[in-house]
């Protein structure tokens, strides 16, 4: 047991040091991602087929196939057809190659799918007298959007947000599959070097439960932030 | 004295359904007109068509002196020719709805102040300063930092009267503004819009509250069937009815 | 390599891949039901654990949803699937030393594994849908002298699945989508490790990615209407 211990104490440096691997790829992925589901919703919900259809499909299949799927597709298969293209001579191609970058951009596509979903409910769900007020007093269409229907669109759905961002926060351990070491790909790699199968593991298991909890109060405190309005009066 | 609003020969059908058969009428400045009408009548897609929230098929309808401009569709419909124009206009006729219809998400003061700042462009500044001269005004000043929900019916229409105020309206339209309240609630609504009578302000108000309609309006317009059966001053509409239809809808209000 | 040779790989034929992707079909299915059928079960007991009197009951079933809950499905699948094999090795090796090489199938591993995960969450769908039957009813089945298991089984377990099935076809095609993870195992020859293998031997990876994208669509897709189907079966009499 002591041993076990001083192995934990020993392996614990090289995990930590990948947390903010993982830390950064779920906050660049939900900041992308949920960015990108405005657009997804809006068209969803356009009376306009060619943008309806197009984003309702979209949804549909981010829905529909397992994020790994869809990870290796996008590594694998953009691994497959930008070599030998501009892209390959650009300043950029260094980075080009990292699996960090296709983790971030397939978990951004796949957040958009899932949260462009729970926004299409949310805008549904705005009350139709608010929107109509704002109409009566002479907000333009757009002005409504980002005024009325937006925000609050995103106060509705800011519980299911929360849950999203855990199951996101979890998902980025796929990344290890595509050669990014955060926190799960470190444990691993600590696992093939030292032939120990638990501890890593385990070690590993500690941290996501530590993020997970943080992570959680975060967001607790940004939906008490943004629900004023429902709480008691102060 | 200058006409403020008129509404000309204005047509809506909802589908084959015509609930507005060509209804005109004039409000000069500081007029309070009150209609009144049973349910079904049409009141509230009157009110809808002069600001458009919902689209007449014909008719016209002028602003201080300006045609909204409308284009005739070929499916008996018609759209406005210029939305800049539409918005413009809506920001001159204040709506004050039967259910509020107050941002939730916004405090008390801010909905007050959101139209002025992002429509009309004024400065954040002078319209905070407004803003809380007009809450003092319909007294609630002291629930400038609440938020809608956490004020009774009755505050939140005397705010909903404030946002409108807020924004310096030619016409102020009233649509059933004390129905949703608890009738205890109903006087200190009543008495702010008496207030604003007094000033000279210019109010197109549906209204059940006969008392309010005789003493406060300077015109009663009696609505059936979308169409205008009988208008006239408070006293004579009221005590001497000549349609049939308009004793019968007063002896079913009057308990 | 133009469209038509493409295609060509996924002939059924021997040198083809479309027999493979098959079998990988199946695979993922039976995985998937098989671990469902296991979340099933881990569920019930779960939400009996949660709704009991027992505070040690109801302190393990926390402690089981919360853990699931926080980890990732990734972390969770190698724990239980090595601590599986131990666990199993070390039974057998009490039995008898012939066992020492013993191998343990992947496929039962990873169907504990995922089962495993998905009980949690089952446990909290049926936990709400229990705890969604009208209380009224459950006293009217008391007072008319029901037996505690003849009022699950005639009153609670009827109802309890009209309110949970919305949750639980979300689980069964989160179960679907999970058991891709699987492929990480190994020679698992469920769907997306076929779609591994097959870009691996032919260089065509964005192709045949796709084409294991679409399956796991095609089985979206006809559960959505079985679900559908069974939802409008149980609802009859209540809309
Ligand atoms: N959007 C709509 N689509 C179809 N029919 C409508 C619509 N809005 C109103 N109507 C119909 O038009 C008629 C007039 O409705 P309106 O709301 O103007 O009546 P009202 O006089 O305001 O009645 P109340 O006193 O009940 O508010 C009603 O028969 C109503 O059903
Ligand atoms: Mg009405």
């Amino acid at each position: 047991m002591d041993e076990s211990l001083s192995f934990f104490l020993s392996i614990a440096p090289t995990l930590l040091a990948a947390v903010p691997v993982t830390l950064t790829l779920t906050f660049f992925s939900a900041l992308i991602g949920n960015s990108l589901a405005v657009p997804v919703a809006v068209a969803s919900l356009s009376p306009n087929p060619l943008l309806r259809y197009p984003s309702a499909f979209y949804i549909f299949v981010m829905r529909g196939t397992p994020l790994l799927a869809q990870t290796y597709l996008i590594y694998y298969g953009l691994g497959e057809l930008l070599p030998g293209t501009w892209v390959q001579k650009s300043f950029l191609w260094p980075y080009l190659r990292d699996g960090f970058w296709y983790a971030i951009f397939a978990f951004s596509l796949n957040t958009a799918g899932y949260t462009g979903e729970i926004l299409r409910g949310a805008i549904m769900a705005v009350p139709k007298g608010e929107i109509e007020a704002a109409r009566a007093y002479g907000f333009s269409k757009g002005l409504i959007f980002w005024r009325v229907t937006l925000p609050r669109a995103i106060q509705i759905c800011l519980p299911t947000m929360t849950g999203e961002t855990i199951l996101l926060l979890k998902a980025t351990s796929l990344a290890s599959l595509i050669t990014v070491w955060e926190v799960m790909g470190t444990a691993r790699q600590i696992q093939k070097v030292t032939f120990r199968v638990y501890e890593p593991l385990i070690a590993a298991g500690l941290l996501y439960i530590i993020m997970v909890f943080v992570l959680t109060r975060l967001m607790i405190i940004v939906e008490r932030r943004i629900n004023r309005h429902r709480l008691a009066p102060v | 004295m200058d006409t403020t609003l008129k509404v000309e020969d204005l047509h809506k059908r909802f589908g084959a359904v015509e609930v507005l058969k060509g209804v005109s009428l004039e409000a000069r400045t500081g007029d309070v007109i009150a209609m009144i009408g049973s349910s079904g009548s049409g009141k509230s897609t009157l009110l809808r068509c002069i600001n458009l929230l919902e689209i007449p098929n014909s008719g016209r309808v002028t602003v201080n002196g300006e045609l909204i401009r409308m284009k005739p569709l070929p499916d008996g419909t018609a759209k406005p020719e210029d939305m800049k124009q539409v918005e413009r206009i809506r920001s001159k006729l204040a709506m004050v709805f039967q259910s509020f219809n107050l941002w939730s998400h916004r405090t008390i003061l801010e909905n007050v102040i959101e139209a002025p700042i992002h429509v009309l462009g004024v400065p954040r500044k002078e319209a905070i300063e407004r803003a809380e001269a007009l809450l003092a005004k319909v007294g609630i000043a002291e629930k400038r930092n609440f938020y809608p929900n956490h004020l009774s019916g009755g505050q939140q229409q005397r705010a909903a009267i404030a946002r409108a105020l807020a924004m310096e309206p030619s016409v102020l339209l009233f649509d059933e503004p004390t129905s949703a309240l608890d009738p205890e609630l109903v006087g200190e609504v009543l008495q702010v819009m008496r207030k604003l009578a007094e000033e000279g302000r210019t109010m197109l108000v549906v209204t059940h509250e006969m008392g309010f309609a005789r003493d406060v309006a300077s015109e009663i317009v009696f609505l059936h069937k979308g169409q205008i059966e009988e208008k006239g001053a408070p006293r004579e509409v009221l005590s001497a009815p000549k349609s049939e239809r308009l004793k019968q809808f007063l002896s079913s209000t009057r308990h | 390599m133009d469209q038509a040779s493409l295609f060509s790989l996924l002939s059924f034929g021997p040198d083809g891949w479309g027999m493979r992707f098959v079998e990988g079909l199946v695979v993922t299915v039976e995985v998937s039901v098989s671990a469902y059928a296991v979340s099933l079960i881990l569920g019930l007991i779960g939400a009996s654990a949660k709704l009991s009197s027992s505070k040690i009951a109801r302190g393990i079933a926390d402690v089981y949803t919360t853990l699931v809950r926080a980890l990732p499905e990734l972390l969770l699948l190698l724990l239980i699937y090595f601590s599986g094999a131990d666990a199993i090795k070390f039974v057998l090796s009490l039995i008898s030393e012939d066992f020492e090489d013993f191998e343990v199938d992947p496929f039962a591993a990873a169907v504990a594994a995922l089962g495993f995960i998905g009980g949690a969450y089952m446990t909290e769908v049926m936990r709400g849908a229990i705890l969604s039957i009208p209380n009224g009813q459950i006293e009217a089945a008391k007072a008319s002298g029901m037996s505690r298991f003849l009022t699950l089984r005639r009153v609670i377990l009827p109802q309890m699945l009209r309110y949970a099935l919305p949750g639980m076809g979300n689980l069964w095609l989160s179960a679907t989508k999970d058991s891709s993870l699987i492929s990480v195992l190994g020679n698992t020859q469920d769907l997306l490790f076929m779609g591994y293998r097959a870009s691996a031997v032919t260089k065509h990876y964005g192709f045949f990615y796709s084409v294991a994208a679409i399956l796991f669509l095609a089985i979206t897709v006809i559960s959505m209407i079985v679900i559908r189907l069974l939802e409008a079966r149980l609802n009859r009499g209540y809309k």
